[in-house]
């Protein structure tokens, strides 16, 4: 991992001498190399303080749920041909102990025809139409980040691959190309305790997901493409995905080590307006490749998924969202009668979401309440947030993330020791 | 070839205003006035938001709450007419504060009253382009004292329009929503420079018919033969906040390709960038 960050950044780092370089040969040859490089290039980013408690004792995980330091570095150059963008996070963290570097972005992006796009190295990626809920999507996330209150930006992983994206006047072609499969930052229980289907019973750093991921460079790839067209400003997409489970999606026959099953992805999504609002349709056929059968109680079964979702403004800077989305399990009869023991997962898993967004004092107040909800497993995840900008360079936030369920297996309910609060403050330079 | 037009605009409205001048005010306004009046606000409407095919220009805002704090935004903004009057693209590249820099928002506006604008924003921190619901277009632009419709204008059709003063120098012309109940004003009445047609004043009255909100065009400059706003600042009386918006590398005409797209939206060109 780390000597891969490093090959990335040597890339970056050399391709920018190369940019300031070319850029002093054109210009006046008597200005300096530095001078150069600064007129097409901006250096930003920011510092954060972030800290947060569980408001339920949990006896598998630290009381403390963050509380870090962050510091983000961002270099953008943008000479004639290209852009160069180099951004990342050095952070010193309370609840692990330990100081690290997460290289968020290191690539170089081109516009070589008319036709076509190329961006090439750690990038982050997304596509769909879902807010918060991913179906086509199958691009890294970080649940963990997400659960412990960092900021939303954070759900997103980058991603090491080739993006292509070809246009024409028929539609717009995406290719991303992942050599070595990139996983999600799934729960693993070193900071969020979860339900351990193997113990019965929950769990955290007594019982960290250990996992064999695949990863060979070329042969553990992942392949995903979007098809795309804007009609008359209704966007119509359709996506295809070739890889694997983003998040464990089985385990070995031993039961000792979470896999990383293949899985393929059919699916189409559609945006538009709708009355006075936006309004999408996504769904997403979830082969999963090496189960195909669903009689393999170790391997997840087959999905389709479903998401409808309607956005519109309901008052003066006040956004009201609705989400529903369904995931249905193709071979239910199959996941029964192979099921060893434990409570079994119903066939069809509903899920609601709301947002409520209210922006107060000339936008520099910003109160949202996102909420998830599922009937079928009866549990809630809230996420309130306060944000408050203070000038052009200081906001203070306080949120939560809050979980309830009526039993401890469901995808939320499991998480219930896990609710906490946070505050943050950031200064942006 | 556009002096000309404007030439024969001028001279085509001016008869009719100057038999206004004449007429009996208590007397039913005849359809005469009434084309005047219109040709008034659709050549201001023209001069204010449709300068060119195209243009582009960054703008710096400053605005200023009671307290005196003071808050500042900058971006570069992109615009091309599908005709003058008509349906327009613009492509607002944010560079300043930090929260919001390297955002890009995309608008197809229709002067249809009945279609709302469509719009995008793309969160490159998320690599998201998120399609934003039609909005109130009388909420704050960016924070600010505009209003999302004091930038990209209000249509003419939303508000009946009437000559109510000619001075040396200026029309006045009184707006009437046709729709009261959408909006916060009861009218606003447009001063509008008779030489170039340059809305110099605006000034908007409550319910109560007390002044509330001026937005002033306070210099005024030639470019590439166009009169351009290029500072104009908007007070609310009410708050006691000011926002002052300042426009330069004002630039018309400059042939921009169909960059209202999603494929800019995640990658701006470099004419939005620079």
């Amino acid at each position: 991992m780390i000597s891969k960050t490093l090959i990335i950044i040597g890339i970056t780092i050399t391709t920018f001498s190369f940019t300031a370089g070319a850029a002093t040969d054109s210009n006046e040859p008597e200005r300096s190399f530095l001078n150069a490089l600064s007129d097409i290039t901006e250096f930003h980013g920011f510092y954060e303080m972030r800290g947060g408690y569980r408001l339920r004792k949990d006896k598998y995980e630290k009381d403390m749920s963050i509380m870090e330091n962050r510091l983000q570095l961002d270099l953008f150059s943008y000479p004639e041909w290209g852009d160069i963008k180099v951004k990342g996070d050095f952070f010193g963290d309370l609840v692990t102990e330990q100081g690290d570097f997460d290289l968020r972005e290191a690539n170089i992006f081109a516009r070589p025809t008319e036709y076509m796009d190329i961006k090439v190295g750690r990038q982050i990626l997304t596509w769909g139409t879902g807010d918060l809920v991913f179906i086509n999507d199958l691009f890294p996330k970080d649940w963990q980040s997400f659960f412990i209150g960092r900021d939303t930006e954070y759900l997103k992983a980058p991603s090491d691959a080739v993006k292509i994206s070809l246009f024409s006047d028929a539609a717009n072609l995406d290719i991303i190309y992942t050599p070595q499969f990139d996983p999600d930052r799934f729960i693993d229980g070193s900071r969020i305790s979860y339900w351990n289907s193997n113990l019965a019973s929950l769990a955290g750093e007594n019982a960290i997901v250990h996992t064999d991921k695949p990863n060979r460079w070329f042969k553990d790839s992942e392949i995903a493409a979007r098809l795309y067209k804007n009609i008359d400003n209704y966007e119509l997409a359709f996506y295809g995905y070739q890889g694997y489970w983003k998040s464990p999606g089985g385990q070995n026959a031993a039961m000792t080590q979470a896999t990383f099953p293949d899985l393929n992805v059919y699916g189409a999504s559609i945006r538009g307006v709708v009355g006075k609002g936006i309004g999408n349709l996504e769904l997403g056929y979830y082969e999963s490749a090496e189960d195909s059968s669903g009689k393999n109680f170790l391997i997840n079964n087959s999905e389709i998924r479903y998401l409808v979702s309607y956005t519109q403004e309901i008052g003066k800077d006040f956004t009201l969202s609705l989400q529903y989305y369904i995931e249905q399990m193709t071979d239910y009869d199959q996941y029964r009668d192979n099921l060893p023991s434990g409570p079994a997962r119903d066939e069809l898993r509903h899920l609601t979401t709301m947002r409520l967004t209210k922006l107060l004092m000339k936008q520099n107040l910003k109160c949202s309440l996102f909420t998830y909800y599922s009937p079928s497993d009866k549990d809630v995840y809230m996420r309130p947030n306060i944000n408050y900008k203070v000038n052009d360079y200081m906001a203070v936030e306080a949120g939560g993330n809050i979980f309830f369920g009526d039993y401890p297996q469901t995808f939320f309910g499991q998480f219930q020791n896990n609710t906490n609060i946070y505050m943050g403050f950031r200064y942006s330079f | 070839m556009r002096t000309i037009i404007t030439a024969i605009f001028i001279f085509s409205i001016s008869l009719p205003i100057t038999a206004e001048e004449k007429t009996d005010p208590n007397e039913k306004k005849t359809d005469i006035e009434t084309i005047a009046v219109q040709a008034i606000v659709e050549k201001a409407n023209v001069v204010a938001y449709y300068q060119g095919d195209d243009g582009k220009a960054t703008v710096n805002m400053v605005i200023t709450n009671k307290q005196g704090q003071k808050r500042e935004r900058q971006f570069n903004i992109l615009r091309k007419d599908a005709k003058d009057g008509g349906d327009q693209k613009y492509f607002v590249y944010f560079q300043k504060p930090a929260d919001v820099r390297r955002m890009t928002y995309l608008v197809h506006k229709f002067v249809d009253p009945q279609k709302d604008d469509d719009r995008w924003l793309y969160l490159p921190a998320l690599s998201l382009v998120k399609r934003i619901a039609a909005g109130d277009k009388r909420t704050s632009f960016v924070g600010s004292d505009f209003l999302y419709e004091d930038v990209s204008g209000r249509s003419l059709e939303e508000d009946t329009h009437e000559l109510i003063e000619t001075t040396d120098k200026l029309f006045i012309v009184k707006n009437i929503p046709k729709k009261p109940d959408s909006v916060e004003f009861s009218y606003y009445n447009v001063s509008i420079d008779r030489k170039n047609f340059v809305p110099m004043k605006m000034d908007f009255f409550d319910k109560d018919g007390k002044l509330y909100r001026t937005i002033e065009s306070v210099k005024v400059e030639m470019i590439q033969d166009l009169p351009t706003v290029v500072k104009s600042v908007v007070t609310n009386l009410q708050s006691g906040s000011k926002t002052e918006m300042e426009f330069s590398n004002v630039k018309y005409n400059i042939n921009l390709e169909d960059i209202f797209t999603e494929r800019y939206l995640q990658k701006p060109p470099r004419e939005a960038m620079r």
